[in-house]
């Protein structure tokens, strides 16, 4: 690789880890906005304007508070748990394009740079991969506390991950069925018009897709890890300090992250409507290089928009829908979750045999029909007005 | 200083220079392979002799992570994502839950007698020297690297997709089977039974 190119490709990743961060640090305010607004109150407002540093002022408090270890933990696993659920939330943005490519002029050669960390051929494989070693930072910290709520948090949150990440896969395949590719760059060139992005045809995969990433980054309605109601803390019950902070951040960069990884693989990635035309004409006004540069921009803006969008719903739900009970989150897994994601697969090979697209849209109306039936046969609820 | 010593001096000199100059030839490939192999060497010993079951599967995690990196060295990137995903992402995951579970303490250790501690011994040391003969045989060489012959899509998913699916469609296929049966077993023995009590 050329000096130029590496300059470059190394000031993208620098940006990327940044911004993955920067955005972290302020989902912690957004959450807590989106959390007044929806509950009717004003949240942050007392650090800076509107509340703005009030995330800085969380992590100066956090560094500055006692770091405690228990004396009967395991000291170097409990140091490690943290560590390495920071590290596995940081590892995945790597092979996520968030834009399509920086153009410019050295020494009279042109040179393309992608903006995304490295173009892998098993992009897919290795998030999933990374997703699912992030169950060891809970697990590692959760044992290592000596403490039995802990333990259970973590045992917990394993069996979740693990349940989750079949049917997260098997709603996955889907897509690589149709795509052909394991690379996250094809999968979003496959989807440049826009009824071919995945979501138009594979409205049943986004859905498990969704509720499994929910249940892989412990976001409420799944957030049984650390259920206060029964397990006092979860995992982190025995953690003070940056440590706490660290895992409370973890779950943020999993948020991005995943937000990231759905619109990528549904919504196109940095694609929207009339891409080509927008394309066509920039670089028919500004040139093949600024022209292409402004085109990469929007469509960084785009992703972008796209990422914050699902931060959003995220938040939204989180603060919507009470938690499962243990029973049901299993239950949804394991008997609902992957024999639709199997008949998911099934149905996306038979439409791929006869080359139509849109086959999974069978099982989703079969679905709305069976669901509007039997809300329809239900008895009445009987309302009796209360009695003063 | 006596002639003797100067000449072990000088063997020794020799030794260091020759040394160094096989660091010198290695690419940074080498190098890579050097460090990881040093890695994946001292985190499998530790498997055997941590004294804590928990140390001893985070090491064999460590293990397998290395034996990934080597799967990357060797251009097969989608195997490498595979043994993560599956050995390292969920076989072991389940491990830890399991000993976990089982809080074993130090005095556990006990349950080791000389009997099982010599037999280990034995089988170990026949699977190292089956290994090596296998290894060293005429007919299991591998021919050595050349850049013009080499297929640089060799270990990618869609050549070893077209292997399993066109050469050896009936092993994998059997493979396939065998694990369905695996799993129809596994939940015939965790199903509970009318009378049974509950956990």
């Amino acid at each position: 690789m050329e000096l130029p190119v590496l300059t470059v490709k190394g000031l993208i990743i620098l940006a990327i880890f940044g911004i993955t961060l920067l955005i972290a640090t302020y989902s912690t305010y957004a959450e807590r906005k989106v959390a007044a607004f929806l509950q009717d109150r004003l949240g942050p407002n007392r650090a800076g304007p509107w509340g703005l540093l009030q995330p800085i002022a969380d992590a100066g408090k956090m560094f500055f508070k006692e770091d405690f270890i228990p004396s009967q933990a395991s000291k170097w696993l409990f140091i490690l748990g943290p560590c390495l659920a920071m590290l596995t939330a940081l590892m995945s943005s790597a092979v996520i394009p968030f834009g399509d490519s920086v153009r410019f002029i050295w020494d009279k050669v042109n040179y393309e740079v992608a903006i995304q960390g490295i173009e892998i051929n098993i992009g897919v494989l290795y998030i999933f991969g990374v997703v699912s070693l992030g169950v060891y930072g809970v697990m590692v910290g959760g044992w290592a506390s000596n403490n039995k709520f802990s333990l259970l948090g973590a045992i917990r949150a394993a069996s979740q991950n693990i349940s989750y990440e079949i049917a997260l896969g098997l709603s996955l395949i889907t897509i690589l069925m149709m795509t052909g590719s394991l690379s996250l760059r094809a999968i979003i060139d496959e989807q440049a018009t826009f009824f071919e992005w995945n979501i138009f045809t594979q409205p049943l995969g986004f859905v498990i897709f969704l509720t499994c990433s929910f249940a892989e980054c412990n976001r409420t309605p799944f957030d049984l890890p650390e259920c206060e109601t029964e397990l006092v803390g979860g995992y982190h019950t025995e953690y003070s300090s940056m440590k706490l902070g660290f895992y409370l951040f973890s779950e943020y960069i999993n948020m991005f992250v995943s937000s990231a990884f759905i619109s990528c693989l549904y919504f196109g990635g940095f694609h929207y409507p009339f891409i080509n035309e927008v394309n066509q004409a920039l670089e028919n006004s500004l040139g093949a290089v600024a022209g292409h540069n402004v085109a990469t921009l929007i469509g960084v803006v785009v992703m972008f928009s796209k990422i914050f969008f699902f931060i959003f719903f995220f938040m939204w739900v989180r603060w919507t829908l009470p938690r499962f009970r243990y029973d049901q989150l299993m239950n949804l897994g394991w008997k609902t979750f992957i024999p639709l994601s199997i008949l998911n697969v099934v149905l996306t090979g038979a439409g791929l045999l006869y080359n139509f697209k849109y086959a999974t849209w069978l099982i989703a109306i079969v679905m709305i029909v069976m669901a509007v039936v039997s809300t329809a046969r239900a008895p009445k609820p009987n309302i009796v007005p209360q009695r003063t | 200083m006596t002639a003797n010593d100067e000449l072990r001096l000088s063997i020794d000199y020799q030794a260091m220079t020759e040394f160094i100059s096989f660091f010198k030839t290695l690419t940074p490939t080498g190098y890579l392979f050097l460090i990881l192999t040093i890695i994946t060497l001292f985190s499998a010993i530790g498997v055997v002799t941590a004294r804590n079951p928990i140390y001893s599967v985070l090491a064999l995690i460590a293990t397998f992570f290395c034996l990934s990196g080597h799967y990357i060295l060797l251009n097969a990137q989608f195997l490498a994502a595979v043994n993560i995903i599956v050995y390292a992402g969920a076989i072991m995951v389940l491990f830890l839950f399991t000993i976990m579970f089982l809080n074993l303490r130090q005095d556990d250790e006990e349950s080791k007698t000389n009997l099982t501690k010599m037999a280990s011994v034995v089988v170990g040391g026949m699977l190292m020297v089956m290994l090596i003969t296998i290894f060293r045989a005429k007919s299991a060489q591998v021919p050595t690297y050349s850049a013009t012959a080499f297929n640089p899509k060799t270990g990618l998913v869609e050549n070893l997709g077209n292997l399993l699916y066109n050469d050896y469609i009936l092993p994998f296929e059997l493979a396939s089977v065998l694990f369905l049966v695996a799993m129809v077993g596994a939940v015939m023995l965790g199903k509970r039974e009318a009378g049974d009590r509950h956990f």
